[in-house]
């Protein structure tokens, strides 16, 4: 049944339920051990689930965070931010985060609605786009673009002459220069942008809300996505952990029952829950001006965070979670790849520490209240 | 896995317009010099400032109204804390008792004891001191041996406490007491109960710490008597009310904020154009104390609601403790200066020499970063 359904009538907290609900029923089908394996291009796969992604694209899943005028679920960001959780925590094997963020924001920007997976270009070397009599041609060459041989869709903010931004989205893309994987075998293909001719109707003005101190709205909505599917796959590890060192037993106990474990364990949920609420408060500011600063913190934080989980986990589970049977290097390869894709921790923090000198001491703590006011 | 029971909802309109009106009252007691922004605001003492603030109604936030409160919410009062300790007002004569022993009473104290009291909390003329720790109790707090032995309508006191925090200055004292055996568990036995300073058979002796800085104490109980209306809670339940105690004491932005004046001072000592070192470690603090500003209001959401949230209170304060311990050893290595304590002038060096020598105690007080760690582990099912 079409979530869309749903929407009109339910309350947005039993609208979320039912999405979520229907989100974990799909997983159940149709992510087994074996279609990770299959998709791992790490190992040699290099599957595309079309059965799972069709089964979501059916289920209006993409559509989650494009508001109903526009055909879309209309749900609020705080629960299209546990879907994107949610496909970290799984290490769901499609662009389904992408494709979430990126319609939301061709929505925002007054596009509509989109078809298929969407990818989201990196901000790397800049692509130009010029006008022309039929329409815009682009030039620029990308790299590390997530499944950018595989989607239909892909956005890009583009630079024209005068250095003005416009978001564009490409129905065909180039060329695939190559085709490589980031350290979770998830791939990222370089593309040649060069020649590729966009209509009128695919140039659109960035939304001003994500316009920041030079950062691209298609990479601020990417820190985003990687963001909160960091926190899952950070619950991931943490779960994993505390199952472990429950189970497993050495010198006659439980290894849970050794203080520098649950030390270890502490110090790991709290960076969780740092991660957790810096992801929410930039859930929290979608669609608002303080977004791009939201998301800078969230991306920072989240990324310092899975750096430290996934040391502390790696380290509980022993040599068992240092091998390919062991589930646990699908959440931590991907922390490590996630923390650097769409701008690294220390990107991002130098990013904040910039604009947060410029503005000298005094305006710190105003600007810490503006990021949370009406967002607790 | 069990889940961590933090949310992320909106502030409430009242709490926004309560920072409005705090900010003026600051804004107003700085231009008439009343007080200077102060890097250790919530334990500098100051009972003139108290009583400004509690006349203008910023403390005793949540208390009803029928014991002088302002019946506002939790997350009223985090906001106008929040506010305290970013402009470094002086708290100290009032915090604690706003904090945690005002709401402990209300909670459990007996109906006399809470008219006695409570309104004189909420006017900032009362202050109070936490009497967990002895000699032999530290971390181990169930190992307490001060003694309340019944006597007709009072219970008569002998021992002593340690590491009292302002007891040379304050009214009253919530203190844990032994009343009876320890039982299989070790937590029996215990109970609360409020101490008047000012009434016979108590001496404080003074304890400098480490800057030469009076601010703890011991504290002995001579044949101190008390009488049954001063008792806090039943008899034997003090265990669990202290883990409900602990919860208000151990989650508020307080414990990341003690030196909130110092990232303040290091972000003007940087300047407008940090290198990129600078940059980048001046953005990882900001985003560490953003996520503990959001956690921290969590709890006091969830204070509200009733629920006891030890766990996430713990985490509060270990991930924000951590925080406040990197703050000046990043500072350090941003901005090469020797601190000091008599630099006049030279802000920044005197705001890294007072927290240097501050440091060691933000992982001690409240309960130790070991301790905490426990109690997380506890919350996640390991123990
Ligand atoms: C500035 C300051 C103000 C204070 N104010 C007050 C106050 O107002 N009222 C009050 O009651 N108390 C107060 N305290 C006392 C504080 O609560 C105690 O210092 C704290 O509970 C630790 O007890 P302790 O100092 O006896 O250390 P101990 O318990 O002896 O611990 C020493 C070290 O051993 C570690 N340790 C202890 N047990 C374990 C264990 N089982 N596993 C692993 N590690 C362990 C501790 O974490 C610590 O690192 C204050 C302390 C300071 C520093």
């Amino acid at each position: 049944m079409n979530t869309t359904d749903h929407a009109q009538d339910g309350s947005a907290d039993e609208v979320a339920g039912i999405v979520l609900d229907q989100f974990e029923r799909l997983l159940a089908q149709h992510l087994s051990p074996h279609v990770l394996a299959a998709c791992d291009g790490a190992v040699g796969g290099a599957a595309w689930p079309a059965d799972l992604w069709r089964a979501l694209a059916d289920s209006g899943l993409p559509l989650a965070l494009v508001p109903e005028a526009a055909d879309g679920i209309g749900l609020e960001a705080s629960t299209a931010a546990r879907l994107i959780r949610r496909c970290g925590q799984a290490a769901l094997p499609l662009p389904l985060p992408e494709t979430i963020v990126g319609a939301a924001l061709w929505a925002a920007a007054g596009g509509g609605a989109l078809d298929g997976a969407l990818t989201l270009v990196p901000a790397g070397s800049p692509v130009r786009i010029t006008q022309r009599a039929d329409g815009f041609v682009l030039d620029g060459r990308t790299a590390q673009v997530p499944w950018g041989g595989s989607v239909a869709v892909l956005l890009v903010d583009a630079i024209d002459a005068a250095g003005v931004r416009h978001l564009v989205r490409i129905r065909a893309p180039g060329t695939v220069r190559d085709t490589r994987h980031n350290l979770a075998g998830e791939p990222r293909d370089a593309l040649d942008l060069t020649g590729c001719a966009v209509a009128a109707a695919d140039v659109r003005t960035v939304p001003d809300w994500i316009v920041e101190g030079g950062v691209g709205s298609v990479a601020a909505a990417g820190a985003f996505a990687r963001a909160q599917q960091m926190v899952g796959a950070m619950e991931t590890c943490l779960a994993s952990a505390l199952d472990h060192v429950r189970e497993r037993q050495q010198f006659g106990r439980p290894l849970a029952k050794f203080q520098a474990i649950q030390h270890m364990l502490a110090e790991a949920a709290g960076h969780v829950a740092a991660a957790t609420a810096s992801a929410d408060l930039a859930a929290a500011c979608w669609g608002d001006p303080r977004f791009v600063l939201a998301t800078a913190i969230a991306k920072a934080r989240c990324g310092e965070a899975a750096g430290h989980v996934a040391e502390i986990c790696h380290q509980l589970h022993g040599a068992m979670g240092f091998t390919q049977e062991h589930p646990l290097h699908r959440a931590t390869r991907r922390l490590w790849s996630w923390r650097d894709e769409f701008g690294s921790d220390a990107l991002w923090q130098e990013w904040i520490g910039r604009a947060v000198c410029a503005g000298g001491g005094a305006a710190l703590w105003p600007m810490l209240v503006r990021l949370r006011a009406g967002a607790g | 896995m069990q889940s961590f029971r933090f949310s992320a909802e909106k502030l409430p309109a009242e709490a926004e317009a309560a920072r409005a009106a705090v900010r003026a009252f600051l804004d107003s007691e700085v231009e008439a010099a009343r007080f200077v922004p102060h890097r250790t605001s919530w334990t500098t003492f100051d009972a003139a400032f108290s009583r400004r603030a509690g006349a203008a109604g910023f403390i005793g936030l949540t208390m009803p109204e029928a014991y002088g409160g302002h019946a506002c919410s939790g997350l009223v009062r985090f906001v106008v804390t929040e506010e305290m300790l970013a402009a470094g007002a002086p708290c100290g004569a009032h915090w604690i008792a706003d904090r945690q022993s005002g709401p402990q009473i209300l909670r459990h104290g007996t109906e006399s004891a809470k008219r006695a009291i409570l309104p004189r909390i909420c006017r900032g003329e009362c202050a109070f001191g936490i009497g967990m720790s002895e000699p032999n109790s530290g971390s181990d707090l169930a190992a307490v041996r001060t003694r309340a032995v019944r006597d007709g309508d009072d219970w008569v006191i002998n021992g002593s406490k340690i590491w009292t925090t302002n007891a040379h200055q304050v009214d009253y004292l919530l203190a844990l007491v032994r009343t009876g055996e320890p039982g299989p568990d070790r937590h029996g036995g215990l109970t609360q109960f409020i101490i008047d300073m000012a009434a016979p058979g108590v001496t404080v002796r003074p304890i400098l710490d480490l800057s030469g800085h009076h601010e703890f104490n011991e504290v002995f109980f001579t044949d101190y008597r008390v009488p049954d209306a001063m008792m806090v809670g039943v008899e034997g339940a003090g265990w669990e009310l202290v883990t409900e105690e602990l919860a208000f004491e151990r989650s508020g932005p307080d414990r990341f904020l003690s030196d909130y004046r110092l990232l303040v001072e290091l972000v003007d000592r940087i300047g407008p154009e940090p290198d990129r070192f600078q940059a980048v470690e001046t953005g990882r603090m900001v985003a560490q104390l953003t996520a503990l500003l959001g956690m921290s209001a969590s709890v006091a959401r969830l204070l509200d609601q009733g629920i006891v949230p030890g766990v996430e209170a713990a985490l509060v304060k270990d991930v924000g403790n951590s925080f406040e311990r990197a703050v000046p050893e990043i500072a350090r290595r941003l901005v090469p200066v020797e601190p000091s304590l008599t630099a006049q002038g030279e802000a920044f060096r005197e705001a890294l020499g007072g927290v240097t020598l501050r440091a060691p105690s933000f992982t001690l007080r409240g309960g130790t970063r070991e301790v905490l760690r426990g109690v997380i582990a506890r919350g996640l099912g390991l123990r």
